[in-house]
């Protein structure tokens, strides 16, 4: 209905991600605002027990078929524009993930809604629909109004609290018929788990991690050094794992892993809202970086402007010499 | 195999970025533009796939303003075309009239592949590639980091999602990528090499179809994160910054 907010869910191997309770966290708001239901859209196959978790929703429509059993972009965007060309809500939640950059942009063109992407926030309000977008690599907020009667907005991790998107109970379950899922274009081979690296940055309780700020990949054993001497690892933003300076396996970040150390200490990286979704939860963070602006700084305990070889070689010698 | 590869400009991020008067765009009389990052891995792989399987790389470009020198690096670096889509695009174009300009340009041309970059730091209203898939009506994947042909009219493709797990896909032709990572990192191309591809290569120029596409929302105000400097910054002489830093290290019991 007109007034609804729609969450579309994200699930990997049978598990609802993080982000699908914080958009039910920010739909509820959005929901009490419009005045109109909270209704959480789970595509898949044989998920129906994942309807427990979802006490937070007024109903769940649920979309399934076996095309769904894994996912794929086509089958996905196929099943979810016909349930949203269903629901009609004024505003779709889709998490700005993998699944979300496939699903997002190509429902906005089918359905003709307009989109917003990087959303941090969204309000629903007497003037309308308007959401924030980080843009700019987080140097920057676009907070726009959106026309239309329908909108999608691509949710960032972290833009709720995903606490306040789980409660108990079951909500009503509505079957939407699946869609011509034939003749797909996109087909599912295999599912490619991480190989073990020679280190896994997700157990070590010191991360130093290095961002394109450190220049050249001569400088990685200067860090190194100092991972060492605080018995601790290296791991790496973006970048430099896409530079092949370091295994995909040292990558912290959206499409690397996530990782919640004692001490993350970023040289060189400036931030971007990907890297900073793998990292915010360790328990301290200190940030090197040579522009006071980059966006490390704003997650950061303790930021130094400085260049990396100016102060990190006396920090290692300090903690050498200690030892 | 046609490969197309549309690229943009986007505000260089190692500048200050200037918020214009009115506090809704940036400042675009004083800002230095750059090719997208993920569009250098678009550019990449589809050389890379001409290099191991043989491909026309043609490589197009909305002139939103300083693209001739970013064109002729793609030719410098192996691309066969290179083609500037011309109109009235110097105050920034939107992900959906981009991708509609995209569209109608590339249905006029052969295209068994186009790569797009993943993503760009400006596309508030959603990701170019995937657009324009569903606009053309291609079937799109975004973040994929490998490409490889699987028989004459597919393509099999690596699709990352969160904590490092991938999905090997098949991918009918013709097709739209959104690349997160080339295979290798992006090659470069020297400067002797482009100045000399200036002389002697000429940039098509088509002018750019009437579309009916816009981004659907109004930017009303364009600001810095309030939330910045939760840092305490620490200051001093290098000796003395490193002393601090050690004292914090310490104190938590993270030097042993």
């Amino acid at each position: 209905m007109l007034n609804d907010v729609a969450v579309v869910l994200e699930h990997m191997e049978g598990v609802l991600a993080e982000v699908s309770f914080e958009m039910l966290a920010k739909g509820r708001e959005l929901a009490r605002a419009s005045g109109g239901r909270l209704v959480a859209v789970l595509p898949g196959h044989g998920v129906r027990n994942l309807v427990d978790e979802l006490g937070a929703a007024d109903v769940v429509t649920l979309v399934e078929h076996e095309a769904l059993a894994h996912y794929t972009p086509e089958a996905y965007v196929r099943a979810l524009a016909a349930a949203l060309t269903a629901l009609e809500p004024r505003a779709a939640l889709v998490a700005s993930s993998s699944m979300g950059l496939d699903q997002a942009g190509a429902l906005s063109v089918r359905l003709g809604w307009p989109l917003c992407a990087y959303c941090r926030d969204a309000h629903l309000d007497g003037d309308g629909l308007s959401a924030v977008s980080q843009i700019y690599g987080g140097k920057l907020l676009a907070e726009a109004v959106v026309q239309g009667a329908h909108a999608i907005c691509a949710m960032l991790p972290g833009a709720a609290q995903a606490a306040e998107g789980r409660a108990p109970g079951t909500p009503a379950v509505e079957m939407i018929s699946p869609p011509d899922l034939v003749a797909l274009p996109v087909r599912f081979k295999r599912l490619i788990r991480p190989e073990a690296g020679d280190v896994d940055i997700t157990r070590e309780s010191v991360l130093v991690s290095v961002g394109r700020g450190i220049q050249s990949q001569d400088n990685i054993p200067l860090l190194e050094e100092l991972a060492h001497a605080l018995g601790g690892a290296l791991s790496a933003s973006r970048p430099i794992v896409d530079q092949g300076w370091l295994p995909k396996t040292r990558q912290v970040g959206k499409s690397g892993l996530s990782v919640k150390p004692k001490l993350y200490v970023a040289v060189g990286i400036s931030g971007a809202p990907e890297h900073i979704e793998g990292m915010r939860g360790a328990e301290l963070i200190l940030a090197i970086n040579t522009d006071p602006g980059a966006p490390i700084f704003d997650v950061a305990h303790y930021g130094v402007v400085s260049d990396l070889f100016d102060v990190l070689p006396l920090l290692t010698e300090k903690i050498k010499s200690r030892a | 195999m046609d490969i197309v590869v549309p690229v943009k400009m986007v505000p260089d991020l190692v500048e200050e970025l200037e918020v214009n008067a009115e506090g809704t765009d940036l400042d675009r009389s004083v800002m230095k533009l750059r090719i997208n990052e993920f569009d250098e891995h678009a550019v990449e792989e589809a050389l890379g796939l001409k290099g191991r399987h043989g491909a026309r790389v043609t490589v197009l470009a909305v002139d939103t303003g300083d693209v001739d020198e970013t064109l002729f690096t793609c030719l410098a670096k192996g691309a066969d075309r290179a083609v500037k889509i011309t109109g009235d695009f110097q105050n920034g174009v939107s992900s959906h009239t981009m991708a509609a300009v995209l569209a109608k340009v590339i249905a006029g041309m052969p295209h068994d592949l186009i790569l797009a970059g993943v993503q760009a730091a400006d596309d508030r209203d959603g990701q170019v590639g995937v657009l324009l898939g569903a606009t053309m009506g291609l079937p799109h994947v975004s973040v994929v980091t490998g490409v490889e042909p699987a028989g004459d009219k597919a393509v099999s493709v690596r699709q990352e999602y969160a904590g490092g797990l991938v999905a090997e896909l098949e991918v009918d032709l013709p097709a739209v990528l959104g690349i997160q990572a080339a295979r290798q990192a992006p090659r470069y191309a020297p400067v002797s090499k482009v100045r000399q591809i200036m002389k002697t290569a000429k940039l098509e120029a088509i002018a750019a179809p009437a579309v009916d596409a816009g981004a659907g929302s109004t930017v009303r105000r364009l600001a810095k994160p309030e939330v910045a400097g939760r840092a305490e910054f620490i200051e001093g002489s290098p000796e003395e910054v490193a002393e601090r830093l050690y004292a914090i290290l310490t104190e938590r019991g993270l030097v042993k």
